[in-house]
């Protein structure tokens, strides 16, 4: 469903120019479940971002569900982005104005979804995530681990096939990171593609496929 | 975004940046209430003065001895002119058709005793009809004679300050007082009216023209008022009396006859200029609330930059993050506006309540233009940041960068 080819991403600082990506080729299919690991500025990050449509390649092409999404405009990659892709960041990026469960309403407020169809939706997924006493709650009244739930929430409550997390355990305690992990490889397990960027080797090494990244190249792939 | 979703977020921003919100929301109030107690005050003052002149009615001419040499600038005031407008001009043009009826005038001061007091006070010789034109009432007594402008009585009509101060609750009624050299009876008081163009008419002694003319040794008068049958006939009457006065002047022209309405129009011009500029100036503290609401915009998108990223990232497309930042103006620029109105409206209904001669109100253009003014300037500066706020990358602005490549 993901075909990634030649991708190359350069980056001015100073006088240099960097290579984030360098000819970066690969393709996934539905349902897998990948991490990405690397040291800071292998391009791990800078690959998650074209992935999630939140940055463009400097070129090659970008194939989703058999589109090439590299020559489609802002507007159409934002729809497809709040179609197809859900996000977890490490800083989990909650409104602090707004309750778990209007976090987790905001995609959908966002695309304009009918709020009854909205309120069935969210219903569904606090109870997926065992939030439902914590739904009136604002994410400053919440542990870290309820916070990056809620988080996942509204990453998935719009159902897309892709779920892209950026250090998703990166700020919890070994715990609660514990509880994130199962929770998406729980959501992996119902179909949908995990892609988790990550520091923990521990984690890293759940993914049935782990790739790694140096100088903005993959230069190892191990499945397990 | 459904409007309701858009008007909740706006809704939840606000309150939660409530010292902001205030900041903007006070300022546009202050714009609103600005234009629109200034255009009331001008427009307060334009209705005050236009009512003075009113006092005469549109259908009275004026008829005054002297003629402007040249076009334009204003009549002679109290020029002195080589003929003077007798009583004989005034029975002739009372003659005319069309002519309803003419009030004669000669003023000065005397000095008024009674019973060993004394005050001096402007003395009007006229006669009947001037307190129809003038819609002078007498309190108690009767107006002067109606002696078709033929002889001098002895008798007075006295305003109710000069009655007061010279009675000190005494009927006057049938009293005999002393104006200059002569004794006049009084016949009647006027019911106090205050000052109007100029007069103080509570404190003044009317008496017959003839009477007058006599007392201060002069035939000639300051000024004569027609007052003509219908507003249609005006012009017509206007300048029969400058031919009729021409004829009888020896082929000079030497009258100047102004009617009300180029008196008030001139007024007018002067007193909507003058509203326009106050209103004008108003607009400025508009302008100021508009680079005000910039500035805070600016500044929030740069607090709001991840936000803006995190919304984009979400499926907020740049159209509805412009549309998000714009109506949160538009939403401030709506309230302070409404109750920038209702501040003024509030502040006007004290002030009409504290003054009885004068009334404000602001004007129904000046209420829209200032509502409408606040909207424009809110949205407009509202844009750019906006429009910043729209163009940000999402990568970029997840990570807190406001342009790419910001470290």
């Amino acid at each position: 469903m993901i075909e990634l080819k030649h991708l190359e991403k350069r980056f001015q600082i100073g006088d240099q120019t960097v290579h984030a990506l360098d000819d970066v080729s690969l393709s996934i299919t539905k349902g897998e479940y990948i991490s990405v690991m690397g040291p800071s500025g292998s391009g791990k990050s800078t690959l998650m971002n074209i992935l999630g449509l939140l940055d463009r390649a400097n070129s090659g092409e970008y194939w989703l569900d058999g589109v090439n999404v590299s020559a489609l405009d802002e507007a159409e990659r934002t729809r497809l982005r709040s179609e197809k892709i859900g996000f977890v960041f490490q800083s989990y990026h909650l409104l602090a104005r707004l309750t778990a469960r209007e976090n987790i309403e905001l995609p959908m407020v966002l695309s304009g979804v009918p709020s009854k169809e909205r309120k069935l939706k969210v219903d569904a997924v606090l109870e997926k995530l065992s939030l439902i006493d914590r739904a009136h709650h604002s994410p400053n009244q919440l542990s870290g681990g309820q916070r990056q739930r809620v988080a996942i929430g509204r990453a998935i409550v719009m159902k897309p096939s892709i779920l892209l997390a950026d250090e998703p355990t990166g700020n919890l305690d070994s715990k609660s990171g514990a509880d994130v992990t199962l929770l998406l490889e729980a959501l992996n397990e119902e179909g949908i593609t995990l892609i988790m960027v990550t520091h923990d080797l521990a984690i890293g090494a759940r993914a049935r496929r782990q790739l790694n990244m140096l100088d903005g190249r993959i230069n190892d792939e191990r499945i397990t | 975004m459904y409007w309701r979703d858009i008007f909740s977020f706006i809704t939840q921003v606000l309150n939660r940046q409530r010292f902001r919100t205030i900041v903007l929301w006070v300022a546009i109030s202050i714009g609103v209430v600005a234009v629109n107690l200034l255009t009331a005050l001008g427009e307060g003052a334009k209705t005050f003065v236009l009512d003075e002149f009113n006092l005469l009615g549109r259908n009275t001419l004026i008829t005054l001895p002297g003629k402007k040499e040249t076009k334009g600038g204003m009549p002679p005031i109290t020029g002195e002119s080589p003929r003077s407008l007798t009583l004989e001009d005034a029975r002739a043009v009372s003659r005319l058709s069309g002519v309803k009826t003419v009030a004669p005038l000669v003023l000065g001061n005397v000095d008024v005793s009674y019973a060993g007091k004394l005050r001096e006070v402007m003395l009007v010789g006229t006669s009947r009809s001037f307190f129809l034109i003038r819609h002078l009432e007498v309190a108690q007594g009767q107006l002067l004679p109606d002696s078709g402008l033929q002889r001098g009585e002895a008798v007075c009509v006295i305003g109710n300050k000069l009655r007061k101060e010279l009675f000190t609750g005494k009927s006057a009624l049938g009293e005999w007082v002393r104006a200059g050299g002569s004794r006049f009876r009084v016949i009647g008081v006027l019911k106090e009216s205050g000052t109007s163009f100029g007069f103080d008419m509570d404190d003044v002694i009317i008496i017959p023209v003839q009477s007058a003319q006599s007392l201060f040794n002069v035939d000639g008068l300051f000024r004569l008022f027609t007052e003509v049958r219908t507003y249609q006939q005006l012009p017509d009457v206007k300048r029969k009396i400058v031919e009729l006065l021409k004829q009888r002047h020896e082929g000079e022209e030497d009258v100047t006859v102004i009617s009300q309405d180029a008196m008030l129009s001139s007024v007018q011009d002067i007193l909507d200029t003058l509203t326009a500029a106050v209103a004008g100036i108003a607009s400025i503290s508009m302008l100021v609330a508009g680079i005000l609401i910039m500035n805070m915009m600016i500044i929030t998108v740069s607090h709001r930059t991840k936000e803006i990223g995190l919304l984009k990232a979400l499926g907020a497309t740049a159209a509805t993050v412009r549309l998000l930042f714009l109506c949160e103006a538009g939403l401030i620029a709506i309230v302070a506006s409404v109750s920038g109105l209702a501040f003024s409206h509030l502040v006007l209904m004290l002030a009409n309540g504290y003054f009885d001669d004068i009334q404000f109100h602001s004007p129904w253009w000046s209420q829209l233009g200032s509502v409408l003014l606040a909207m424009v300037f809110a949205l407009l500066f509202a844009w750019l940041p906006a429009q910043r706020a729209a163009a940000l990358a999402p990568v970029d602005a997840l990570q807190g960068k406001q342009q790419r490549g910001e470290k």
